[in-house]
C-alpha cells in the first residue's frame, strides 16, 4: 500500500461515516416538517395514513386557513409583538450588557451572576405572579400584555450582549472617549454599531421566541382580534378538531415567516454565534 | 502647543507589589518630541496613558502647559492618541473616522470636511477617504490613525507603540514620515516605543524607564556617549555594550594583555569595577582581549563578530561581540585579539551606576 492510499483512505472512509451520520441527524430534525407539510396536502382520509407523498395534493387547505381563521390580523399582531419585544431586547439587553462588561461600579460582577442566577428559575414559577401583576396593572387582554414583560431585556440576552462588548478591544472605546464621547454616546455611536453579529443573533431568538409563545398569550388574551397565530392555531383545533390537513396547512404558514426570517439573517445569525461564544 | 511635565507622577495597581509608574520626573518642553523606551512592563505606556487621562495618577501630578490635568477628564486636556492597533472605528469610513472628535465637539459640517481633507492631504490619504478601515493595507490605517489625531489640533500628541504592527521596511519609510511630520507641525510629542532604533532615530530626546523609575533622559547622543547606568548602557545600541565585570589592582584593570590605568576617583570606589565597551569600539590586532569567534553576522557594510573571551582572565568564556569591517571579516572558528579604543571605555560600579 503505498503512501497516498495509507493517507487518502482513512479520511474518505471517515467523511463518508460523518456525512451518512449529519445525513441521518438532517432527516430526523426535517421529518417532522416534512410531515407537516405532506399532511397539509392531504385530504381528511389519508391523512392519518402513513405515506410521504399525497395521492392528489389539496391546495385547497391553505386557502381554508384563511377562511377558518382571521390569518392576516393574528399574523400582524405575532409581527407587532415580536418586533416590539425584540426592539425592546436589543435596546435594554445591550445598554445593561455594555454596562456590565464595560462599566466599572461596585459589586458589578456580583450583581451580574445574581442576574443570571434568574435563569435558573422555570418560567412555570414565575407565570402566576406575572399574570397577578398584569391584571393589577391592568394589562390583561390587551397588546401591552404581549409586549411589556418582555420589553425590558432579559438575563440571557444581557449575558449575550455583555459577553460581545468584553471582545472589542479596550482601545476603541478609549479612542472614543479621547474624542470627547460621554458613556452613552460610546454606547451608541461605537459599541453598538459593532455589535451587529450580537444584536442580530439577540433579535432573531427573540423574535422566534415570541412568535412560537404560546403559554403566555394563551394566560393573557381573549379577544380574537389582539391574539397571536399560536392561539388562532390552537383555537383552531379546538372547533374544527377533525381538519388535520387544514391544520397542517395553518402550521406551515405559522412556520414560513420565521424561515423568511432566519433565511434572511442567517450570515449574520451565524456569525453572531461564533463571535458570542455561543456556539459549542 | 504646550509642554507635558510629570511631577512625581506616580501609578499604583491594586495588588500590585510595586508601582507601574513610579515618581516620575520629567518635563517635555513645548513643541518637543520626546520618546518614552524600555523593555516590557517598564511603565512607559502607563506613563503615556497618564497623560491621556485613561490611568488614574495615584500620586504627584501632570500638568499640560501651565494647567494641572490630573484629575481633568480625558476629554477636556486637549490631547489626541494614537493607539498601538490604531483602534479605528471599523463601521466607519476613513473621513468620518477622522472627522468624529469634530463632529462630537459639534463642529460645523464645513469645518470637519476641510480639517479632514487638509489631513488626508498631509497623509497621501484623500484616495481612500470613503473606504472603510478593513479595505485598508496596515500602512493606510496607521496614517488614518495619524490623521485622527492631526485632524483635532491638539496641544498634544501621545504615540504608542504605532508602528509596531508594521513590517520592517514599512516601519523605517513610516518611522521618518512620522518625525518630519511633527517637526512640520511643531505639536509636542510623547511617543512610546520598545525599540531602541525607534527612540534614537525619532526622538528629540529619549526618557529610558526601568520597573516604573525614569533612568536617564537626555538627547540620543547623550544616551548613547554618555549612559547614566548598566542598564542604559546595555539597552541603548545595537548589539549591546559588552560588560567586562575586573577587579581592580593596583589602580588598574586588565582586560587580557592590556592594562588600563584608572583614575584615583575610580579606585578609591571599590575593589570591582564592570567595564563596558561598545561592540563598533574594538579595534582588531594589538593588545587586548582574545575573543574565539563562534558566529560572522555580516551584514554588508560591516560584520558581528559573535564569540567568547579566551584567556587566562576572570573574563574567560564571557559572551562578547565586536563589529568589525564587512569587506575582510575574520572567519568564523579563527581566534582575534580585540583593542578597545581609549576615550570610549565606560565604567560602572558593581551597583550599576556609573563612575565618574
Amino acid at each position: 500500500m503505498g503512501l497516498a492510499d495509507r493517507v487518502i483512505k482513512p479520511s474518505i472512509l471517515r467523511g463518508f461515516a460523518l456525512y451518512t451520520a449529519l445525513a441521518g441527524i438532517a432527516w430526523c430534525a426535517l421529518f417532522p416538517i416534512l410531515w407537516a407539510v405532506s399532511g397539509s396536502l392531504k385530504n381528511e382520509g389519508e391523512v392519518t395514513m402513513p405515506t410521504l407523498f399525497p395521492s392528489h395534493p389539496q391546495w385547497s387547505n391553505y386557502r381554508e386557513v384563511f377562511a377558518l381563521m382571521p390569518f392576516w390580523r393574528m399574523f400582524f399582531n405575532s409581527v407587532f409583538y415580536a418586533g416590539c419585544v425584540s426592539v425592546g431586547q436589543v435596546f435594554f439587553c445591550s445598554l445593561a450588557g455594555y454596562a456590565f462588561a464595560r462599566l466599572r461600579f461596585r459589586g458589578r460582577d456580583t450583581l451580574f451572576v445574581l442576574y443570571l442566577g434568574t435563569l435558573m428559575v422555570p418560567l412555570t414559577v414565575t407565570v402566576i405572579p406575572q399574570f397577578m401583576l398584569m391584571r393589577v396593572a391592568g394589562l390583561t387582554d390587551t397588546p401591552w400584555a404581549m409586549i411589556v414583560p418582555g420589553l425590558f431585556g432579559s438575563a440571557f440576552g444581557t449575558y449575550l450582549m455583555r459577553q460581545f462588548f468584553q471582545t472589542i478591544p479596550a482601545e476603541l472605546e478609549e479612542a472614543a472617549i479621547l474624542d470627547g464621547c460621554s458613556p452613552w454616546q460610546i454606547y451608541w455611536r461605537i459599541l453598538l454599531p459593532h455589535a451587529k453579529p450580537a444584536v442580530m443573533v439577540l433579535a432573531v431568538l427573540t423574535w422566534f421566541n415570541v412568535w412560537n409563545d404560546f403559554l403566555w398569550p394563551l394566560l393573557m388574551i381573549q379577544r380574537g382580534s389582539i391574539a397571536t397565530l399560536t392561539l388562532g392555531l390552537v383555537r383552531m383545533q379546538g372547533e374544527y378538531v377533525a381538519r388535520w390537513p387544514v391544520l397542517m396547512a395553518a402550521s406551515i404558514l405559522i412556520l414560513l415567516p420565521l424561515l423568511l426570517v432566519y433565511a434572511v439573517a442567517q450570515r449574520a445569525f451565524i456569525r453572531g454565534i461564533a463571535v458570542t461564544g455561543l456556539g459549542g | 502647543m504646550a509642554s507635558v511635565t510629570f511631577e512625581q507622577a506616580t501609578r499604583r495597581y491594586p495588588g500590585a507589589d510595586r508601582p507601574a509608574v513610579d515618581c516620575l520626573d520629567l518635563a517635555v518642553g513645548d513643541g518637543e518630541f520626546v520618546v518614552l523606551v524600555g523593555p516590557s512592563g517598564c511603565g512607559k505606556t502607563t506613563s503615556l496613558r497618564m497623560v491621556a487621562g485613561l490611568e488614574t495618577v495615584d500620586a504627584g501630578c501632570i500638568r499640560i502647559g501651565a494647567r494641572d490635568v490630573t484629575d481633568v477628564e480625558p476629554k477636556d486636556r486637549d490631547v489626541a492618541m494614537v493607539f498601538q492597533n490604531y483602534a479605528l472605528y471599523p463601521h466607519m469610513t476613513v473621513a468620518q473616522n477622522m472627522g468624529f472628535a469634530l463632529k462630537i465637539a459639534g463642529l460645523p459640517k464645513a469645518e470637519i470636511r476641510d480639517r479632514t481633507l487638509d489631513a488626508a492631504r498631509l497623509l497621501d490619504l484623500e484616495p481612500y477617504l470613503a473606504r472603510k478601515p478593513k479595505d485598508l493595507s496596515g500602512g493606510q490605517r496607521q496614517r488614518v490613525a495619524m490623521g485622527r489625531a492631526i485632524v483635532r489640533r491638539p496641544q498634544v500628541f501621545l504615540m504608542d507603540e504605532p508602528l509596531s504592527n508594521l513590517d520592517a521596511k514599512l516601519r523605517v519609510q513610516t518611522r521618518n514620515q512620522i518625525a518630519q511630520l511633527q517637526r512640520r507641525l511643531g505639536t509636542t510629542t510623547v511617543y512610546v516605543t520598545h525599540d531602541q532604533v525607534e527612540a534614537m532615530t525619532m526622538g528629540d530626546r529619549v526618557a529610558v524607564l526601568r520597573n516604573g523609575v525614569l533612568q536617564q533622559c537626555g538627547a540620543p547622543r547623550d544616551l548613547y556617549r554618555n549612559p547614566a547606568n548598566m542598564f542604559v548602557a546595555e539597552f541603548i545600541g545595537s548589539p549591546a555594550m559588552n560588560l567586562f565585570t575586573l577587579p581592580v589592582v593596583n589602580h588598574s584593570v586588565s582586560l587580557g594583555d592590556w592594562r588600563i590605568r584608572l583614575s584615583r576617583e575610580i579606585t578609591d570606589a571599590a575593589g570591582e569595577i564592570v567595564v563596558g565597551i561598545r561592540p563598533e569600539h574594538f579595534e582588531i590586532g594589538g593588545r587586548g582581549i582574545e575573543m574565539q569567534i563562534d558566529v560572522v553576522e555580516e551584514l554588508g557594510a560591516d560584520a558581528y563578530l559573535y564569540g567568547r573571551v579566551t584567556g587566562p582572565d576572570n573574563t574567560f568564556g564571557q559572551p562578547i561581540v565586536a563589529r568589525a569591517d564587512g569587506h575582510d571579516p575574520p572567519l568564523h572558528g579563527s581566534r582575534v585579539r580585540l583593542h578597545p579604543q581609549r576615550g570610549h571605555l565606560h565604567f560602572f560600579g558593581v551597583d550599576g551606576h556609573r563612575l565618574p
